[in-house]
């Protein structure tokens, strides 16, 4: 996927929305600069299918050597994938974040979360200022 | 506590961030948690060399006519049957057997073998807090105390290629150096505090020297260490290493509500014959058998037991973790924790509570790691 396509969660997350049966699937990744500042990431911990998610909320952990990190839903919805070749293969997340990379999908109950969203430049803007 | 950005700075400060150091804060300074990775900065210390940068901890020399008698005063080993060149791991306690700092105490030789005194390294946190205990033990007692902590720098080189990487740079006979021994030599062309020290379980040396000149002798030391596969490795790695050594790490395993007895550390506390402050309390320690203990635990899954982390044995609290990583070397997750004396048996099946989960655990023995001889 295009990181400039993709919109951006404050908290690092991208997302990528697409209508799929009807329905808004959100498709979430953890972003380049994310995986960068994780670093050594050692564990995945994915949702279970069927878990109702809400936006801003933890929803996924992720561990690294040096300290566990949530990930934070971006929209309300049900986790209806994941993506279950991750834990045994972590580096995917650094070799092709926005790809193979992926985390979960989430089919949105309510789109209000998107609207808090970033867009690439005002994302890559959050990251220069955080670096 | 540094909070406004009045954080102090080593003398390889430029360094670290000329050289893609991640800087954070660490006990008010500025210091480099990792460069590239704490999982590759390890395992160059594990297989080559690491260099460390430890000039953040504090160094302060005892001199004067009571010297040893006012350190054996304060320390929980003796430091009056120290030999030249002898160094010696100890502990400073309160009259409560609560401890203030873990330091090394270096007996400063000079090169014409002549002893000077002593010398301090004490934990960067306790810097502070220790000088102002030293100034208040002072009175009874004919000593100068100095600071030097910034007027010299010191660094650690680590593993098991340490030595021969840093022989040519040195007028120290390393290999016939004893481990926890050291002097004033050339590093460099530089007079340095050359110990056969270190935190990191491998073979190795520290070197006290002076700031001004210290960025050159380690511009020196990486480039011959970087010919090897070695590097320069941060705070993230040290604490890894360390783990895995089964080191202990003031503010996690030692602190002022932790004895020396508690924390496995008999073999720093010499009661014989002597006084010191805290002896009594911690004669009184060594018959409590209720008192919780450290030990190593090894997670079975690989969540990493962080600090804070619930200890069960059954469906009881047995203790807290105190630090735990993910061990590069061992490739799962290591922690050490204080369990009561029923949970400490090597073997003895736990559970970990890691944000409201149980994870399955181990009594392991210390250390986790230990360097083929």
């Amino acid at each position: 996927m295009k990181q400039e396509e993709l919109h951006y969660a404050k908290t690092h997350e991208w997302v990528a929305v697409a209508e799929e049966g009807g329905a808004q699937i959100a498709t979430v990744g953890i972003s380049a600069f994310a995986v960068e500042a994780l670093t050594d990431l050692v564990f995945i911990e994915l949702p279970a299918v069927g878990k109702q998610v809400e936006a801003e909320q933890p929803f996924c952990e992720v561990e690294s050597v040096k300290a566990v990190s949530d990930i934070y839903a971006p929209v309300d919805g049900e986790v209806v994938a994941v993506n279950t070749a991750l834990p045994d293969a972590l580096e995917t997340l650094s070799s092709d974040p926005y790809g193979a990379g992926w985390i979960a999908k989430i089919k949105i109950t309510n789109d209000a979360g998107l609207a808090n969203l970033l867009d690439y430049a005002a994302y890559q803007k959050q990251c220069e200022e955080e670096n | 506590m540094s909070t406004n950005n009045q954080l102090a700075h080593t003398p390889l400060f430029d360094w670290h961030s000329a050289h893609g150091g991640r800087m954070v804060e660490f006990s008010g300074w500025s210091m480099p948690v990792q460069y590239t990775s704490i999982v590759e900065e390890h395992q160059a210390t594990r297989t080559a060399v690491g260099l460390f940068d430890i000039s953040h901890m504090g160094r302060v020399l005892v001199n004067g006519p009571d010297a040893a008698k006012y350190l054996d005063h304060l320390l929980t080993r003796s430091v009056v049957d120290m030999k030249p060149h002898q160094i010696r791991y100890s502990l400073v306690c309160n009259e409560a057997g609560g401890i203030l700092d873990d330091v090394l105490c270096y007996r400063v030789t000079l090169e014409n073998g002549e002893h000077s005194g002593y010398g301090l390294v004490v934990n960067a946190g306790n810097r502070q807090k220790i000088l102002a205990w030293m100034e208040n033990q002072q009175a009874d007692f004919d000593v100068k105390l100095e600071d030097i902590t910034t007027a010299y720098g010191m660094f650690a080189m680590q593993g098991p290629r340490a030595i021969e990487i840093f022989d040519p740079h040195t007028s120290c006979e390393l290999t016939s150096m004893r481990y926890y021994t050291g002097q004033v030599a050339q590093v460099c062309g530089v007079e340095c505090f050359v110990s056969r020290t270190g935190y990191t379980g491998e073979d190795g040396c520290e070197i006290v020297c002076p700031s001004e000149q210290l960025p050159a002798v380690w511009e020196q030391l990486i480039t011959s260490a970087s010919a090897v596969g070695g590097r320069a490795v941060g705070l993230g790695a040290r604490d890894t290493l360390r783990l895995e050594a089964g080191m202990p790490l003031y503010g996690h395993e030692l602190d002022e509500s932790t004895n020396p007895i508690q924390a496995g550390l008999d073999f720093a506390v010499n009661l014989r014959d002597r006084e010191f402050i805290g002896r009594e309390a911690i004669v009184g320690f060594q018959r409590d058998h209720k008192q919780s203990v450290r030990v190593g635990i090894q997670m079975e899954g690989k969540r990493v037991a962080r600090e804070g982390a619930t200890v069960l044995l059954g469906d009881q609290q047995a203790g807290n973790v105190t630090s735990g990583t993910f061990s590069p070397t061992f490739n799962h997750p290591i922690a050490m924790a204080y369990v009561c004396t029923s949970a400490a048996a090597p073997g003895t099946p736990l559970a970990v509570d890691i944000r409201g989960q149980e994870h399955p655990a181990q009594v392991v023995p210390l250390p986790f790691y230990e360097r083929g001889k």
